[in-house]
């Protein structure tokens, strides 16, 4: 086999433990010439609004940007499926040289028109500031004349990598709230933010709130609605998930309404009971609602528990890879495959932070990789190295773990299937299980041999 | 939501739910189809992952393309430094034979002078054996990812074919077949060898996007066109490049190669069904002085003898065809063949060119009621298919909204297909490709028939 050459500017970008001192690097822009696994600021912007069902995402550039986040993502919605149309103001040629403004103000008041939605956000795209279009002032004049919040989503795909993305769209989540009545909401009232309801998580997560004896104002974003991000500045605490993308959020909201938050994970079995017992553990005058609590982690627990010692019996000794947008799902993921009976060999993320690598080097056993900004040339070299039987990423990853003869499971935005909450943590073995043990692997040319 | 209530009119400006892609994505697809290069598009860290993310859900393989991860400071000065850093990395991580540079929407905008920086970068390692460095232009405001396609196709061949004299790698044929599927690369292939007419097939993505297990790691997946072959295409004897919308383009690689070297280019439609496959054997025999081998006449036979079986089903059968300009045209002709009536031809291709030519294939369209429309998109399709109420839709898999909004089936066929595994085995072309079209357009309209049957009949 050719050695896998690392190249010299990444390698303070991947940590193996036991075998370096830790000093690991990231938060740096990706090189040029590599094949990143990260995407671009608009991205960032665009997977955090998307799943608000109710507002107008319009895309304002080149096809390119809108065609490929058409419908892309998991994030249910109960009511209107708005956020499932893909709208473009298509700019071409002429536009690029006279400017782009015309065609954003019609085709945003065209649109408004025929759907009505509640808000809408307007996303820059790479080239719009540089043809000199004024987007915050096109967004004024259309919100004054149709009477709903119109934002601009500073999103230009270069200024920045994904994380200044999850910013920008905190910033123009942050112009909708304030916005509505607050009398009627209960003193144990959450907001739950960074929970995008991919296959309908979010409706778990708020069932096990309710039945706690609190009152959830708003999710931010999943099932999403402008209304209720309206009145969120009413709830007691934030409860935040997915804390890469929305702490600033957590932070604007502490500072102007001074709620304050607290972080969370919903996936696996321990943090989805930690993130219920903090929660409770806020609203402590009400000792109700801390016993709900224990009843319900209790009653959950018992009733997923047998199954899943079933699954473990198959899973055991077998060994993971992880790589996923945030560090913080990498930590929930480890515990989680811990309770399967199996151990972590690479883990990484797209945008992890200093900190965040220390956490995860703590949790891991001698020997693991961890790897910031990974590219497949990386993520090749250690799935073969530390022969694992399970890769955990999205769609980008999926087949290199399948050209390799390695299991997979999808943990992104794209997935039909709930993997929060107890019954996500059942769902998330039943996948791990159904992938590692599957009998095709035998037929792969990296396990033939043995046979 | 009802979309068909909404009445588009002259000023209308916004595109909702798009029926194309953007210039890089096709351009991606093309360096995809060379052996040991390297895709690399010069913009935005996004552009790369989005495309990547849009091809690998399609053909379920590796799909790397590098990009050259713009950032404010190459915005405000330029992407020289970017571009340089860029092909010093692919070259030390990938070791290509080739690397395919297309631009995006922001190097284009801010103006960058890419053919300038690579004649520099070149001179600078001037000792170095450096790999081949193609570039095309694909801003993504010109033109949709079919533009890209076919102006990187050119792109590399001008780039690359050189007044070389003939050596054993000289081959016969110049193969340009458009964007199909890597069923259909293996299958045009099929018929090449079985000519026994040597050739230059290019792009040949059929083992790179549709290929086996890896039993160790490849830093670039094997196949693709040789580009030794790309070198030696002023040799042959003859081009055939598909799609009579290229045919009408003001430039294309088979036109290229005519005017710079004098080899003859034949431009038939994609070979869809009997007739255009027809033309595209003649060709072949043109060319080899060979008959059509027994194997492609049995085939043909075959087809034409299950036309027959299935003709009650489809007769009359009223479809909406949609994607790429070219490959509707080629569907049409297969379903003239057949029977259907396609009483909805539409593309988010701009041409101009797929109105007349569909027209004059079908003289009868207007008594039939046979609209075509370029430039649209799903919008569009969905308006005006309100009111004329098909049986069936053939398209990407980005028509499934629709079908399931109508209730009326939909045939996958084409890029993408998102929602099926399978999407690089569809089989398009050849007779081998209309009998898989055919019986599976047959076999959708009588599943349909069969399910919304009171008493589920249990035979035909």
């Amino acid at each position: 086999m050719s050695t896998i050459h690392i190249l010299e500017e990444r390698q303070r970008q991947i940590y193996q433990k036991g075998k370096q001192p830790f000093d690991m690097i990231c938060d740096k822009v990706s090189i040029a010439g590599s094949v990143s696994q990260r995407a671009c600021v608009f991205c960032g912007s665009r997977v955090v609004l998307y799943p608000i069902a109710d507002a107008l995402h319009l895309v304002h550039g080149p096809i390119g940007c809108a065609a490929y986040t058409w419908d892309i993502r998991g994030a249910l919605s109960s009511g209107p499926q708005l956020h499932r149309l893909s709208f473009s103001t298509d700019l071409t040629e002429t536009d690029v040289i006279f400017g782009g403004e015309t065609k954003l103000y019609k085709a945003l008041t065209q649109l408004i028109d025929e759907h009505n939605p509640k808000a809408a956000f307007v996303y820059s795209t790479c080239i719009v500031g540089l043809i000199g279009d004024d987007v915050t002032s096109v967004c004024k004049k259309v919100a004054k004349e149709k009477g709903i919040p119109v934002l601009p989503v500073h999103s230009e795909g270069f200024k920045g990598t994904k994380k200044d993305g999850y910013k920008a769209a905190c910033d123009a989540l942050f112009e909708l709230i304030g916005k509505g009545p607050v009398d009627h909401i209960s003193p144990y009232s959450i907001n739950i933010l960074g929970e995008f309801n991919i296959g309908g998580e979010a409706w778990i997560i708020r069932d096990y709130y309710e039945r706690m004896g609190i009152e959830v104002v708003s999710v931010m974003t999943g099932d999403g609605r402008v209304d209720d991000a309206g009145k969120s500045h009413g709830a007691k605490l934030n409860v935040v998930q997915c804390s890469g993308s929305m702490t600033h959020l957590a932070l604007a909201m502490e500072k102007k309404y001074k709620i304050p938050f607290i972080r969370v994970s919903y996936f696996g079995i321990e943090d989805m009971a930690q993130a219920l017992y903090d929660t409770a553990a806020h609203f402590k005058e009400n000792p109700a609602i801390m016993k709900n609590t224990r009843e319900l982690v209790r009653e959950e627990i018992s009733g997923m528990y047998p199954q899943l010692k079933k699954y473990r019996t198959d899973l055991e000794g077998k060994k993971a890879a992880i790589y996923v947008g945030g560090a913080f799902k990498a930590f929930s993921l480890i515990k989680a495959l811990k309770h399967l009976g199996m151990t972590t060999v690479l883990v990484g993320s797209q945008t992890g932070s200093k900190d965040d690598y220390e956490i995860l080097r703590q949790m891991c056993d001698e020997g693991t990789v961890i790897v910031d900004d990974a590219n497949p040339v990386e993520l090749s070299k250690y799935l073969i190295e530390k022969d694992a039987d399970l890769f955990i990423g999205g769609v980008k990853e999926r087949p290199i773990a399948y050209k390799l003869g390695v299991g997979f499971c999808d943990h992104n935005h794209e997935r039909k299937i709930p993997l929060a909450g107890f019954v996500g943590m059942l769902n998330f073995a039943k996948e791990v299980h159904a992938t590692v043990t599957s009998p095709v692997w035998q037929l792969t040319p990296r396990r033939e041999r043995s046979y | 939501m009802n979309l068909s209530l909404i009445k588009k009119h002259a000023d209308y400006t916004p595109t909702t739910n798009a029926c194309k892609m953007c210039t890089p994505l096709g351009a991606s697809l093309v360096f995809k189809g060379i052996s040991n290069a390297v895709p690399l598009l010069h913009g935005s860290q996004g552009c790369s992952t989005y495309i990547r993310r849009y091809i690998i859900s399609h053909f379920k393989e590796p799909v790397d393309i590098a990009s050259t991860n713009f950032s404010e400071e190459a915005a405000v000065f330029g992407g020289g430094v970017n571009l340089n850093r860029a092909l010093d990395n692919l070259l030390k991580q990938y070791d290509p034979d080739m690397i395919g540079i297309a631009t995006t929407c922001l190097s284009e905008t801010i103006g960058d002078n890419v053919a300038g920086f690579l004649k520099s970068y070149r001179e600078k390692r001037k000792d170095e054996l450096l790999p081949e460095i193609i570039h095309v232009s694909t801003p993504s405001y010109r033109g949709t990812h079919m533009d890209g396609f076919q102006g990187a196709v050119q792109a590399v061949v001008q780039g690359l074919s050189q007044s070389v004299p003939e050596t054993v790698l000289s081959h016969k044929v110049n193969i340009f077949p458009g964007m199909v599927s890597p069923a259909d690369i293996r299958h045009l292939k099929d018929i090449l060898e079985a000519f026994g007419i040597t050739y230059a097939l290019l792009p040949d993505y059929s083992d790179r996007l549709d290929g086996a297990l890896w039993s160790e790691y490849q830093r670039i997946q094997k196949g693709g066109t040789n580009v030794d072959r790309i070198k030696h295409m002023n040799n042959a004897v003859a081009s055939i490049e598909f799609g009579r919308i290229l045919e009408g383009a003001r430039s294309s690689a088979g036109k290229y190669l005519k005017e710079q070297f004098g080899v003859a280019c034949y431009s038939p439609g994609l070979p869809i069904g009997v007739r255009e496959t027809d033309s595209f054997f003649s060709a072949l025999q043109d060319i080899s002085g060979n008959p059509v081998p027994y194997k492609f006449r049995s085939q043909r036979e075959r087809l034409i003898d299950s036309f027959v079986d299935g003709h009650k089903y489809v007769s009359g059968v009223r479809a909406v065809v949609y994607g790429e300009e070219d490959l509707v045209v080629g569907i049409v002709s297969l379903l003239r063949e057949i029977g259907i009536i396609p009483v909805l031809c539409a593309s988010g291709g701009k041409s101009g060119l797929m109105k007349e030519i569909i027209e004059s294939m079908v003289p009868e369209h207007q008594s039939l009621g046979i609209h075509v429309k370029g430039n649209v998109d799903f919008m569009d399709i969905e308006q005006q298919v309100a009111d004329i109420s098909p049986d069936i839709l053939i398209g990407n898999s980005k028509g499934y909204r629709l079908s399931r909004r109508i209730g009326k089936p939909l045939v996958r066929i084409g890029f993408p297909v998102h929602d099926r595994i399978g999407g690089g085995r569809i089989n398009h072309l050849g007779y081998q490709g209309a009998q898989e079209l055919f019986d599976r357009i047959v076999n959708t309209l009588i599943e349909k028939g069969q399910d919304q049957s009171e008493i589920g009949y249990s035979y035909i």
